[in-house]
This record gives structure tokens, sequence and C-alpha cells, in this order.
């Protein structure tokens, strides 16, 4: 089985989630014996993993009257016209390459999924890692959404990373549900747990860790915040990140006058990430809209407590974390409460929930992809 | 000839309402008296009192010679009594029959008997008085909540004077042994054991409508029939559910309701008895003495207490519960022991338990645990404004004898100088 992938991220230069997943999902595949896997991105930076895989570089490929073209392999203003560049990369690794299936990451590849499937007629699975609804709390961009409603309308096959994200594509984007599957993502297990230990220290953490916009909920944890340190001492928050909304909720802390509680230590990138996580009581993600949300499974790999929304999609598959509504404040803050005020719920998150996490693998969700793909292909199994 | 013996738990806890942890030390109300009631009521309609009547009817059709126990605990008959009256009629009418044996449990359905034996004493006692007050009728005979049983509790039991106890039929302490006798327990000879038979029993709780179910569909005649066809020297079968099997695991529509009421016929054609727990212990003789020392259950895969004491959130919830137990004993506030003696039901427990949460209206066990211990923290501070916990307990216990003494002596001084006024006079 050969599979042609059109990815945007993958790490060690990830922006978001995608580029996790991405990498996630390929090394869980390429357990497969007969798994070939070719990765197309627009820009890769040489220090990539390729153990596992070919890496393509969209901006190394020759197109006939324009050479190769520049990538910025972010999301840069101008990203439309990325998009239309790597299309044109997708239309020479379609004469050139040698594959099976077409399988393509999240919506900036789907135009370069669809045009390779029209070239070679090799049938195109999309992977929805999100949508537009998601991104924008609801208020569509229709250019965004018509590259997305085309690319779902010409895939054989669709993969959600949620129930939740298979119903928008069902009920928004108007697809067959016998044609949307749901493939829940998986965290890669830590390469050395134990460097991770949490620092004594005299007051709780609390964690919020994320981009700080609307979609991500960080004024209900502020609200949440207030509710907790209005009735108890010895607990402090921390709001990891950045975003539109930062200045906003440092406002509202300080109208809260909770600010002497309040912690703001901006972005923060890889072991950094996991230090904080590990040295937090509780990690919170009261997310609005989430189509799946990997960081939870990250804190609690460390051991961290998760609270996170019912609208998030990790929720449909973990049982050792607090799920609220993300605007229930008041469960939010009780469950906050609970966690840091009674030990055995603080002992029992921690330990139950990274036994529970350790038990969710990307192998596993790579065999049922792999179902996917010979179901599309006809092979059966 | 065999015995048959029948038993029904009805037992169903108090609603506990959201309570948030800002509540704490505000608002002492613990319950949804809405979501109870609805509860009750339904229970009550779908399940308890058809089988009640049920019962009444099989004693009369059968002219007296149905007989079989009733497990009701002290906060159920609270319930009934404050919300569904007539079920108190029925109960009355079954009591008045002599045909029903109400035996003694302890009253709030709590495992006190496994965290303290004190307070167990004074629950199983507290539920003698409640059946006496209310039914007129008295026991010898215990069945511990969840049939929770070992050698200690035995021993207890006997010392209170109990001579039968109830308790699950499992495999660890019978091996080849037949649940179809009647055992003794390993602290007095004149102790009866009755274990469970849950393969019998079961299969009216849990099979009675599956189609894939070997012996389906099963009736009086055939269920008699499989009862008759036991071994000759095996007596006694006990055949012990919780009320819920009539109605709501099984609902009226699968006919079970007139499969028990057919159940007296069958089996006096074959010349089967019906007896109650006691009448069981005083009518057999022992085969021999069974030993427990591990507690055991009617409950979950291990018969044993882990549905309800198996995780750390289940563990630290009773840990803290029983913290306080003499305190609770010392202390003569009313309300406070009454919210004692409830939060104690072991179903709080159950909604701890992550596989398995019996009748929880919580979304999960940590919720189950965050709202219970929020209830938890708000009375267990309302202890400590009685008693604070900077006195230990024995020094509170000299306190307060003191108070009492004193008491006494200023009542026996007054009384003095009342009769010296009169010598005056």
């Amino acid at each position: 089985m050969r599979a042609l992938m059109f990815g945007w991220e993958f790490p060690p230069h990830i922006l978001g989630g995608l580029g996790t997943a991405s990498y996630g999902l390929t090394r869980g595949m390429a357990e497969q014996k007969d798994m070939e896997i070719t990765f197309v991105l627009p820009r890769p930076w040489g220090d990539e993993d390729q153990s596992f895989l070919r890496i393509i570089g969209a901006n190394s490929v020759d197109v006939p009257g324009r050479g190769c073209i520049e990538f910025s392999g972010r999301y840069p203003n101008n990203l439309l016209e990325e998009i239309g560049n790597y299309e044109s990369v997708a239309v020479q690794l379609a004469y050139r390459e040698q594959f099976d299936i077409i399988h393509s990451h999240d919506w900036l590849t789907y135009p370069a999924g669809v045009t390779a499937k029209y070239i070679t007629g090799k049938p195109l699975v999309i992977h929805v890692h999100a949508t537009d609804f998601d991104r924008s709390r609801g208020q569509v961009n229709p250019t965004v959404y018509a590259i997305e409603r085309r690319g779902m309308d010409e895939a054989n096959h669709i993969i959600c990373v949620s129930e939740l994200t298979r119903r928008t594509v069902i009920e928004k984007y108007g697809q067959h549900p016998d044609k949307v599957s749901t493939v829940h993502n998986a965290v890669e297990p830590l390469a050395n747990p134990e460097e991770f230990v949490k620092h004594p220290r005299k007051d709780k953490l609390v964690t919020f860790l994320g981009r700080i916009t609307m979609q991500k909920g960080p004024e209900y944890f502020v609200e949440a915040a207030a509710k907790v340190l209005d009735r108890t001492d010895g607990v402090r928050f921390v709001m990891a990140g950045s975003g539109d909304m930062m200045a906003k909720m440092i406002d509202l802390v300080a109208q809260r006058g909770i600010a002497d509680k309040f912690n703001f230590p901006g972005f923060m990138r890889g072991k950094q990430v996991q230090q904080l996580l590990a040295d937090s009581d509780v990690y919170i993600m009261p997310s609005v809209s989430e189509p799946f949300g990997i960081s939870p499974l990250e804190a609690m790999q460390v051991g961290c407590p998760s609270i996170i929304s019912y609208q998030s999609g990790c929720a449909e598959i973990l049982h050792h974390a607090i799920k609220t509504d993300y605007w229930d404040v008041d469960a939010m803050a009780d469950a906050i409460y609970s966690i840091v005020k009674y030990p055995a719920m603080y002992k029992s998150l921690s330990e139950e929930g990274r036994n529970e996490v350790n038990n969710i693998r990307w192998v596993d969700a790579g065999m049922k992809v792999r179902r996917i793909y010979n179901q599309v292909l006809g092979w059966g199994w | 000839m065999k015995n048959i013996c029948f038993c029904f738990q009805i037992h169903a806890p108090y609603r506990l309402k959201r309570y948030r942890f800002f509540e704490i030390g505000q608002d002492h109300y613990y319950y949804d008296d809405m979501a109870t009631e609805e509860y009750i009521t339904w229970l009550t309609q779908t399940s308890y009192m058809p089988l009640c009547q049920t019962i009444r009817e099989m004693i009369k059709l059968s002219k007296n010679r149905f007989h079989c126990g009733l497990a009701v605990s002290g906060t159920m008959l609270e319930l009934f009594e404050q919300y569904i009256p007539e079920m108190i009629d029925v109960l009355k009418e079954l009591a008045a029959s002599k045909c029903v044996d109400f035996v003694r449990m302890p009253y709030s359905y709590s495992l006190s008997a496994q965290c303290s034996m004190p307070e167990w004493e004074a629950q199983v006692q507290l539920h003698a008085d409640k059946m006496r007050d209310v039914l007129g009728v008295s026991s010898t005979t215990l069945w511990n909540t969840e049939l929770l049983y070992t050698d200690e509790i035995a021993s207890a039991a006997w010392k209170m004077g109990y001579k039968a106890m109830m308790s699950e039929g499992a495999k660890h302490i019978l091996s080849y042994k037949s649940p179809n006798y009647l055992y003794g327990t390993c602290i007095n000879n004149k102790q009866s054991l009755l274990l469970r038979n849950s393969y019998m029993s079961d299969a009216l709780s849990f099979h009675f409508s599956d189609p894939q179910w070997k012996d389906y569909p099963m009736d009086a005649e055939k269920y008699i029939n499989q009862l008759q066809q036991l071994p000759e020297q095996e007596q006694l079968v006990n055949l012990w559910m919780g009320a819920e099997t009539f109605g709501v695991l099984q609902t009226a529509g699968t006919g079970i309701f007139d499969f028990l009421k057919a159940l007296p016929y069958y089996a006096m054609e074959q010349g089967l008895a019906f007896v109650t727990p006691t009448e069981a212990a005083k009518k057999l003789s022992v085969s021999e003495p069974i030993v427990s020392p591990y507690p055991l259950t009617w409950t979950g895969e291990g018969k044993d207490l882990s549905m309800f004491l198996g995780n750390d959130l289940q563990q630290e919830a009773t840990n803290k519960l029983y913290a306080v137990t003499q305190r609770v004993h010392l202390c003569s506030d009313l309300s406070l022991k009454r919210d004692w003696t409830i939060l104690q039901d072991s179903n709080y427990l159950h909604y701890m338990n992550h596989i398995d949460q019996g009748s929880s209206t919580f979304e999960s066990a940590y919720d189950a645990f965050i709202n219970y211990m929020n209830i938890l923290s708000d009375f267990l501070q309302r202890v400590e404004e009685q008693y604070p916990t900077t006195i230990g307990n024995e020094e509170l216990n000299s306190l307060l004898q003191t108070i009492t003494n004193q008491e006494k002596e200023i009542a026996s001084l007054q009384a003095e100088i009342k009769k010296m006024k009169k010598k005056q006079k």
C-alpha cells in the first residue's frame, strides 16, 4: 500500500495541532509492514524525522514554466496563493509518483488532493482536523467554506478527528453519513516521562494553555478562577499562550480583582510546556469548539488532571478527565476546587488518567485509517 | 421436602441535590426533594407496589402458605411515610398476615459494618425500633447491606441476639459446596447462615426476558421443576433479589408478575414449601459452619466490596465520613445525626465507581465524588462547630462527662434546696 499524503505542517517546525497529528498518524501507520508513505510538505526544513516515511518539499519540485516555487510553509496573508501554488506542484507529483491512494490533511491541501485524483483516477481520502465552523465560532469565511466543501464533495472518503467534527461535516457540509468516519487522534508516548516531575510548591497551580482566542474560551477560565479564589486560598492561576484576546483577559482579571493570583507567562514551546503541565495541579481547556484538542492528553501524560469542555472532541474518548460545558463556570469552579482540595480526586485523575492516555495509541488510529483505505480501494481485509 | 425462601430487598436512596463548593458553610440542606419524590414514586408505581400487592394476593390464594422475607430499610420506610403512605398500609397488611418476615437491616443501607461497628449496631437498633413502631414487627434474622458478611459481623450480630445471618453463596467461600443447605457461622453453633442461590435468583433478575438465555421462555412450572430436580439432600433454596427485579429490570410486560403469582400453585403441586428466612433457620438443622474472614457481598464479579470501596475516591469519601463517628455519637443535634445517617447510604459510594454507577444521576464517578465531598465538607464543618477537632476524643468525652455529672449534681442540689425550703415552712 503506497499513500501519497499532502500535509502542511510536520514536526519539529509546527504552528498548531495539525503538525503533531500528521506526525503521530504517519508514525502509527508506518508500523504496518507494507505501508509506504510519501508526505508532501510546502517547505521542509531538513531536520524532519524521515526514518519511517519519505518527505517531498513542494518548494523543490520543478514546475514547467515556473521552476521551483517558494513557499512560506506558514499561514501567510497570501495563503490562497500558496494553496494554488501547492496545487500546481501536486499536478507534477501526480504524474511522477507511484501510489495507490491520496490522503489530504486539512483544507489547505484539499485542492492538491482533488487535482491529483483527477489526473490519476486514484481514490482520495481527506482528513478533517478542523472545519471553518470551529475556527470562526460560526462566522464562516465563504472562500474557505467553498474549498472545504469541494474537497469533501470530491473525496471518496472523509476522516474526521471526532464525532463532533463528523456531525459538522454531515450537517454543515451536506455529506452522506456513510462517507464520513471518525478516527480519534492519539498521543505520542513520552520518550522519558521521568524527566518531568512535579516540583513541590506552596500554592496549587491551575493552568490554561493555548492560543488566547475566542475558540478556546479563555474568559470562562477567568470567571471560574474568580469563583474559586472567592472561597479559597493557596491557588494560583496561569494563562499561558498568546492571542488576540490576551489584553482583554488581562483587563478582565484586573476587573475581578484577582490579578495577584494570576500569571500570564506568554507563549511557551517544547519542554517548557511539558514542565509547566507537570508542575500544574489542574489543566483546563474550556474550548467553545474544539475538533479534537490534543493538549489535555499531553497534560494527562505527565500526570496532570484535566478539565475539558463537552464541546471538545477528545471528551468523546476520555473517561478520567472532568467534563463540563464550556459555559458552565460553576461546574468548572467546582471541579477545580475539588481537585485542589480533595487528595483522592487529584490522585485518581492523575494516575488513572495517565494509564488511560498511555493506552490511546497512534498505531490503533493508523489501523483504522488503513481499514478505510482498504475499503475505498475495494481490497477487502 | 424442599423449602423455597424468597426475600426481596426494598431500598432506594435519597437523591442528593447539586451542591457546589461555594455553598459549603452556607446551605445545610443536601437533598433534592423533587427528584427524590419523583424517583420514589416511579419505583413504587412500577415495582414496589405491584410486587407487594402480588405477594398479598399470593398469600391469600395459597391460604397463607406462601411465605417470604422483605428487607425494607429504615430510610425507605421514611420515604414511604413521606411520599407514598399507601405503601405503608400495604406493608402493614403483609405484616399482619404473619407470612412475611421483615428482616433486620442497617437503617440507612450503610456499609458501617465495614467501617465502624458501634455505628452499625446503632443503625441495626434504629431499624429495629422503626420496624416495631411503624409495622409492629420484629425479626431475629439479619440482612446486612449488600449482604455484606464477615465472621466479625456475625459475632457482633450474635451479641445483639440475631440467630440467623443472610449472605451470598459465593464460590470462594463455598467452593464445591452447594448454597442449598442451611449453614452455620463460625461464631456459635446456634447461629445459622443462609446463603443466596445466585444462579436461580439471577435467572429471574437478569435473564427472565432474555431470548438468548438457554431457558427462555421461563414459566412457573419449569422454574419449580428445576428447583424440584435439585439433589434430594438440598433442602433450602434461597431466592433473594432486589425488588426492582419486578417491574424495572423485568418490566410488567415480560409477565414477571404473573410468573411470580403462579409459583405457589406449582410449588404445592410438587410438594415444595415456602419459608421465611427466620423460619428456615428454625426449621432446618445446620449442616456445617462457614468461615469468612474477608468481606463477602452479593455485588460484582468478586462478590466483595470492590464496587463500593474499590477506588481512591470511594475510600477517601468513606474515611472522611467515618472519621467523625465518635463525634457524631457524642452530639445531640438531631438534624446533624439524621444527615449523618442518610449520608452513609452505600448507593452514594456506588455512584463513585468508574465502571458501574448503578442508579446514579451524576455524569461520572468524578462528578458524583465532587458533589458528595462538597456535601460532606459542609457536614464536617457542622460537626467541627459542635466539637472542635483541637480537642481529642477522650478529652472531649471526659469534658462531656463532667458536664453531665455537673448537671446531675445541680439537679440533686436543687432538689435538696426544695426539700429544705419545704422543711422551713
